[in-house]
């Protein structure tokens, strides 16, 4: 059967998707942001899942202003990195698993998740920053990827409680598929960033702070924070946090914490990051 | 949908919500299409031609010509879609950020090197009314 081994949350700063292509990881700017991540890789190279499910949001790329789906499931056998508007990132093309995304997504819809199915989709920087950050460079990346895209753009995103119950439909489905799989579910974006208007710029590194407790440690208690409670005191931007608890709701309830780093600033916003594990003989 | 939310209250923010999503749409449905070089380059070539492609408001319009950042914000522009006509003129999300704060990308980027904006005195209007 397939299982959810381990949960990562991690940043989706575009500006982390140029150094790396640009190769000035190592620089005085990025050089801290880079070296909090250097347990991450090795912890991955041992952790080698068959699969990641990258929960991220799309930046207008593959959805513009004339389709907004709420949660849309990735079930190509390949997703091409896209043209933001300055060429593609020369990063792999991401391949997926067919199959496992069709059992998930119908598995989803009859557990009341309706979700929109995507038969072809490009990737923005959203789902290929944080497997650069994770896996570094390789010529192609060592497992397959299932993107699920979140609307975080236009108002209001799905909720914390939504996601985190959402992550928990994800692990029934993947709990129940036939093959030997083992996983590793991605929550993407934040931390507390706003790009927009008088008042970009904000970071509240207190609030990171206690977002990544909760996650860690009292996700239930977590998820029921609102909208308005992002908004403000994490930035406009920061509201794509909520993904994190897709991230989390597909774990244990009890987890071990492996690693966790923070860093201010990446361009206009705070990098978060956290390794969960599920225990080995933990309750779903 | 109620107007005046709970979120209108928060200083310097525009939530892109449904309703500035549909006043928007046009405006934001021009921005994303320079995307594409192709488009790019019909825009460069005859900007009113090009324009006139996308049934804006005449304020609207007249924003993206002068290229007033805050304004298309506040006319249903979402960062996201405005953000690619700031990459059409050469300018990246910090100057942008630096245009849109009135801070210069100088003053800015030393603010986010320090740490960024403090949440302290940045939650609701009326503690921008009091300075």
């Amino acid at each position: 059967m397939a299982w959810i081994s381990s949960g990562v949350g991690c940043s989706h700063v575009p500006a982390l998707g140029v150094a790396v292509d640009k190769e000035i990881t190592q620089d005085d700017y990025y050089g801290p942001i880079f070296k909090g991540f250097e347990y991450s890789k090795k912890w991955m190279e041992k952790e080698k899942p068959d699969v990641v499910f990258l929960v991220y949001n799309d930046h207008c790329t593959a959805f513009d202003a004339s389709c907004i789906p709420t949660f849309a499931l990735g079930c190509a056998a390949e997703y091409q990195p896209a043209d933001e508007g300055w060429g593609p990132r020369p990063v792999p093309v991401v391949k997926g698993n067919q199959r496992l995304s069709s059992h998930i997504a119908q598995s989803l819809i009859l557990d009341e998740f309706d979700m929109t199915i995507m038969n072809e989709m490009e990737v923005d920087h959203g789902l290929t920053v944080p497997l650069s950050m994770m896996f570094g460079t390789p010529d192609e990346w060592p497992c397959q990827v299932i993107p699920l895209a979140v609307n975080v753009v236009q108002y209001p995103a799905p909720t914390g409680n939504r996601c985190y119950n959402l992550g928990k439909a994800i692990r029934r489905a993947i709990d129940s598929y036939d093959e030997d799989l083992k996983v590793c579910i991605f929550g993407t974006g934040g931390m507390s960033h706003q790009l927009q208007h008088e008042r970009a710029g904000l970071i509240n590194p207190d609030f990171d702070a206690k977002f990544l407790d909760y996650i860690a440690n009292d996700p239930v208690t977590g998820s029921q924070m609102t909208h308005i409670e992002y908004l403000r005191e994490a930035g406009s931007e920061g509201i794509e946090l909520v993904m994190w608890y897709v991230m989390r709701g597909a774990l244990n309830d009890d987890v071990t914490e492996k690693h966790r780093f923070y860093h201010v600033p990446a361009s206009n916003t705070a990098v978060g990051h956290i390794i969960l594990e599920n225990h080995a003989e933990g309750k779903a | 949908m109620t107007k005046s939310e709970e979120y209108d209250d928060i200083p310097g923010t525009i939530v892109f919500d449904a309703d500035r999503s549909r006043q928007g749409y046009h405006l934001n449905m021009f921005c994303i299409s320079l995307r594409e070089q192709k488009n790019r380059d019909a825009f460069t070539a005859d900007a009113s031609a090009y324009l006139d492609k996308y049934p804006m408001t005449p304020e609207q319009r007249q924003a993206v010509l002068d290229q007033e950042w805050n304004l298309m914000l506040e006319l249903g522009g979402n960062i996201y879609y405005t953000s690619k006509l700031a990459a059409y003129h050469g300018i990246n999300f910090q100057e942008l950020a630096g245009i849109m704060t009135g801070m210069g990308s100088t003053d800015y980027r030393a603010m986010m090197l320090a740490g960024g904006r403090s949440i302290e005195g940045n939650r609701n209007k009326k503690e921008w009314e009091d300075k």
